[in-house]
């Protein structure tokens, strides 16, 4: 039994972190929550695409802090597999994502019934 | 009368030394793929809400449903919940079976917090007639807000199980290999919910 626990206890290449790891990841994570829940609450910047870049960019960089910190990535891990297979994933998620939103909004903004009556309304 | 024999070296088809794997060697890269499955799932509701999110049928928006204030404890309900499970995982690591189960206990605890907040606001939602049949942006809502609940919900299930094997069983390699996996599926809901409150919560309200 002994030399089982030896064994299969931390072969599997997921470091389960540290203390140090896991507040520092905690801390970032509620800095990059709550700046852009207050950024939303108080009304936001003065043009919106630049709030709607912080809101999303914060959100971006939260992801990176949770999968360093709290989910231990790295290149290393499972012979680098968990990695590879994290990548593919967000390839597939950009394609799809970026695709669809793509090809429904000229669907809606060229399928509208609006459409031509915002031609006829522009002053000849 | 000719017979035909077999040869005696026939071809074999394993190795008679097979190499030894202990057991569960792969679980972890195993439920990693299960995850980023998941991961792709998510990201088909998070497309659904992305086209539709703009169809009110004439119905409430998000500015007339959500309060930011519910959805900012509900963020930190969870957020805490992952640096409790964190800190379980570091009991498990000094093989304190007791302190596991309390860090354990915090965060079903913690997920309670975000599932009670969360069914609270559907049933405020439902209650004002905001159902989500109400319109095309108040299903995709429901149905990518909702399967992330079920998540959680599952997780809570997942994590109970867990606590009462841990109590009957100890720290064992193969319940390590449990609450690493499930420390995977914790986390990983996390990253969800940061998608979540961003795009379908703060993005409708700007």
């Amino acid at each position: 039994m002994a030399s089982h626990s030896h064994n299969d206890a931390h072969h599997d290449g997921h470091s389960h972190g540290s203390m140090k790891s896991y507040v520092i990841g905690f801390v970032l994570s509620v800095i990059l929550t709550a700046i852009p829940f207050w950024l939303v609450m108080t009304g936001g910047l003065e043009s919106r695409g630049w709030t709607v870049a912080v809101v999303v960019g914060m959100a971006v960089v939260q992801i990176i802090v949770h999968m360093i910190f709290f989910l231990h990535m790295t290149s290393s891990a499972e012979e680098g597999w968990t990695m590879t297979a994290l990548i593919f994933t967000i390839i597939v998620v950009v394609i799809m994502l970026a695709g669809s939103i793509w090809v429904m909004y000229h669907m809606n903004t060229n399928m509208m019934p609006g459409h031509d009556m915002d031609l006829m309304s522009v002053p000849q | 009368m000719s017979t035909i024999t077999l040869p005696k070296d026939r071809a074999t088809f394993h190795l008679p030394e097979e190499p030894h794997h202990p057991e569960g060697h792969s679980t972890m890269l195993g439920f990693w793929i299960y995850l980023m499955s998941d991961c792709l799932m998510f990201a088909v509701l998070f497309a659904v809400f992305a086209v539709l999110g703009n169809n009110f049928a004439a119905g409430p928006g998000p500015k007339d449903l959500f309060e930011l204030e519910l959805i900012a404890l509900n963020t930190a309900m969870l957020l805490f919940s992952s640096i409790t499970y964190g800190f379980a995982m570091l009991a498990m690591v000094k093989n304190n079976s007791r302190q596991v189960l309390i860090w354990l206990g915090v965060t079903g605890l913690f997920g309670l917090a975000f599932l009670g907040i969360e069914l609270y606001e559907f049933h405020h939602l439902i209650h004002i007639g905001a159902t989500p049949q109400r319109s095309a942006f108040l299903s995709a809502f429901f149905t990518l807000v909702g399967t992330h609940g079920l998540h959680v919900t599952f997780g809570i299930i997942w994590l109970v199980t867990l606590m009462v094997q841990v109590h009957k069983r100890g720290l064992t390699a193969a319940n390590q290999r449990r609450l690493g996996c499930l420390s995977l599926f914790w986390h990983f809901l996390d990253v969800i919910w940061i998608g979540v409150f961003t795009f379908v919560y703060l993005m409708g309200m700007i």
